[in-house]
């Protein structure tokens, strides 16, 4: 496979101090490799957003480490080396409605990673960089001048991602980028992202909870409960051959948009108390090549058996 | 399907003014609701189906008012009430609404209890202790735990889908005929949703309720639905039995809008899109409203509206490709490729 360009090592998030410590993201250990979409399911409250978050540096970690190409990324780091992922570490948030500057203008919006770097030569060179940004996601130039409530909500979020773009960064994270917006734009919107995808040679890292969506454009995905991974594994192996017993109470509960499909459907109902720990340890394993599942022994022989394996 | 109509609106048309400029945000649109039915409404933000349904209630905003048409229900016409007073005897008692977002439909400083005790005294004249008892029940029946302790709770102590449970417990506490439920799923995880699903229908059957979902989630239509309504730019564009429209469609909205889903996309080509935005209702529309943005439009879709065709007697299409001088149009290839699948599956 390809060379890995994010590693999450034993990763530990939380929030808060002494007694009112909070672990959001624990033992979260997942490699990213250039060129894919990795996908990171998981309901609110599960820790998904605050792992894209870490990634690019808004959260602190507490425990482990994140590499970015080989290189530490997480806690102290020098000021070149975070200049340098601020640059090619991009994000682009959820509700396009919250994200955006309300008094500033796109023009504004999109440049202010360019004059926060320096990343221009003149003003000319700037203006044409985000000229160059806005047309990339399908707006037009003339749109710099204007505020984002004048925009509709796949407008303002293809803002959001250009004022990502215009960065020209390697890896994105993208924070449930669909899930704000009307059913008619979110097929637009997928397409744009899958587009500059393969024009810029972009990663990125797709957060969400839909897995409809999830399914089309992601070539790996990962199922975090409570802040652990339960299970990772690729697209199409994961929706065909669920392990862990929430992987397939989130699929079970995914309304398929065909009334038959829906009326056979039986809803599976993750109760986190049938697993048995107090004695036999649960731990994070490849049970095939590409396929991990979080349990004990006794359930990965299981997960082994169903497999085939 | 059974026969008995308990709501029939007709012709309705509903006109917001917007600084001194008229805005028809329905036109003629006629819905019939049958008795212990599932009518789901689906459609694009702004294409009028919460609007639709909020005059059910007398719930438009103040600067919206229904100009044409009739909505009668129990032979009544909701559509000439002008005061509150009449409709507080629809409004809650008989047609319900739950709203997609738990957040704004709770009071934040009363709690939950008191707010389901509110709605039955003020609907039933229940009052007291007795109104306590029947609100600590309905608690109880939306799935609530610890139902006589989480009365005197407030709605910050309760999770979105806990909340969803209230709003749906204080609409339904007055056995309403009717239930609105406006995106009651949007905001909760899919975990949660397909739970809050199960409790409408569930309440659905033991109060022999209609319910009435408004919608953009395809999937959730069709979990829930017996009969669909596509609505787009102010009309019921295509209707029928759900499955009638998810594997035998005619209109070329619906077809966009089904086969824009990522489900059914295949993966690394671009999934089919909706180009352009709805019309301006701000102006009078000339013909087909979805002509400018359909990827095969025909003349006379710019020059006559359409009417509605029948294509079975529960299901009807307003586009001029069902008209016997029209040229032979195929449907989208999803439509063949569901049937398909559910030969498969049924075999």
């Amino acid at each position: 496979m390809a060379e890995k360009l994010i590693e999450i090592k034993d990763l530990q998030v939380s929030f808060g101090h002494g007694r009112k410590k909070f672990i959001a993201v624990d033992h979260v250990n997942i490699d990213i490799y250039k060129g894919e979409t990795f996908s990171l399911i998981g309901e609110s409250g599960s820790g998904k957003t605050t792992i894209g978050r870490a990634i690019v540096r808004i959260n602190p970690v507490t425990g482990g480490e994140i590499l970015y190409k080989g290189r530490r990324i997480s806690g102290k780091i020098s000021k070149e080396l975070d200049r340098e992922v601020i640059k090619n570490c991009q994000m682009v948030f959820q509700d396009p409605m919250a994200s955006l500057n309300e008094r500033a203008k796109v023009d504004y919006i999109v440049s202010e990673g360019l004059i926060n770097h320096k990343l221009y030569k003149d003003e000319a060179d700037r203006k044409e960089k985000v000229d160059k940004a806005l047309r990339e996601v399908g707006l037009l130039p003339e749109f710099s001048t204007r505020f984002p409530h004048e925009f509709s909500g796949g407008q303002r979020q293809r803002i959001g991602i250009a004022r990502s773009l215009v960065m020209e960064p390697e890896f994105l994270v993208l924070d449930e980028p669909i899930s704000a917006l009307d059913v008619s734009i979110r097929a637009q919107v997928l397409n744009l992202l899958n587009e500059l995808k393969i024009k810029k040679g972009l990663t990125y890292m797709f957060v969400a909870h839909d897995l409809s969506v999830v399914r089309f454009i992601s070539d790996r995905v990962a199922i975090i409960h409570k802040g652990r991974i339960v299970e990772l594994a690729e697209t199409e192996e994961l929706f065909t051959n669920p392990l862990h017993p929430y992987t397939k109470a989130l699929l079970s509960a995914v309304p398929i948009p065909d009334p038959y499909l829906e009326r056979c459907k039986e809803l599976i109902v993750y109760d986190p108390s049938m697993h048995d720990y107090s004695t036999d340890l649960p731990v994070w394993e490849e049970v095939k090549p590409g396929h991990f599942v979080y349990g004990n022994q006794r359930e990965l022989e299981g997960y082994r058996k169903q497999l085939g394996q | 399907m059974n026969n008995n109509i308990v709501l029939s609106a007709k012709d309705v048309e509903i006109q917001f003014s917007l600084r001194g400029r008229e805005l028809k945000a329905i036109r003629k649109c006629s819905l019939d609701l049958y008795k212990g039915e599932t009518l789901a409404i689906v459609g694009e933000s702004g294409s009028g189906k919460s609007v639709f349904t909020k005059s059910f209630l007398g719930m438009l905003d103040a600067n919206g008012k229904v100009i044409g048409g009739s909505i009668m229900y129990d032979g009544e016409d909701l559509a000439t009430y002008k005061k509150e007073k009449q409709w507080m005897n629809i409004r809650g008692k008989k047609i319900a609404m739950v709203m997609q977002d738990p957040m704004t439909s709770l009071n934040p400083l009363m709690p939950v209890g008191k707010q389901i005790q509110e709605s039955i005294t003020r609907n039933q004249g229940i009052k007291g202790k007795e109104a306590k008892k029947m609100a600590i029940e309905m608690l109880e029946k939306v799935g609530i735990p610890d139902a006589e302790n989480r009365y005197n709770q407030y709605p910050h102590e309760f999770s979105g889908g806990m909340r969803q449970r209230v709003v749906i417990a204080i609409a339904v506490a007055c056995q309403p005929e009717i239930l609105i439920c406006d995106e009651p799923t949007t905001a909760l995880d899919v975990t949660i949703q397909a739970q809050i699903l199960k409790l409408i229908r569930n309440l659905q059957v033991e109060y022999n309720m209609t319910v009435v979902y408004i919608t953009h989630d395809l999937g959730v239509v069709a979990n829930v639905a017996d009969r669909v309504a596509v609505m787009y730019a102010g009309q019921i564009v295509e209707y029928g039995l759900v499955d009638e429209i998810f594997y035998d469609a005619w209109h070329p909205y619906t077809w966009a809008l089904m086969s824009s889903l990522p489900q059914y996309g295949v993966k690394g080509e671009p999934l089919p899109t909706i180009d352009g935005t709805p019309p301006n209702l701000f102006y009078e529309i000339k013909g087909d409203a979805f002509a400018a943005r359909n990827k095969m439009p025909l003349a006379i879709d710019f020059e006559e509206e359409p009417p509605y065709f029948e294509i079975s007697p529960t299901h009807k299409a307003k586009t001029w490709y069902l008209d016997p001088r029209a040229p032979k149009i195929e449907q989208p290839k999803i439509f063949r490729e569901m049937r398909e699948r559910r030969m498969r599956e049924e075999a």
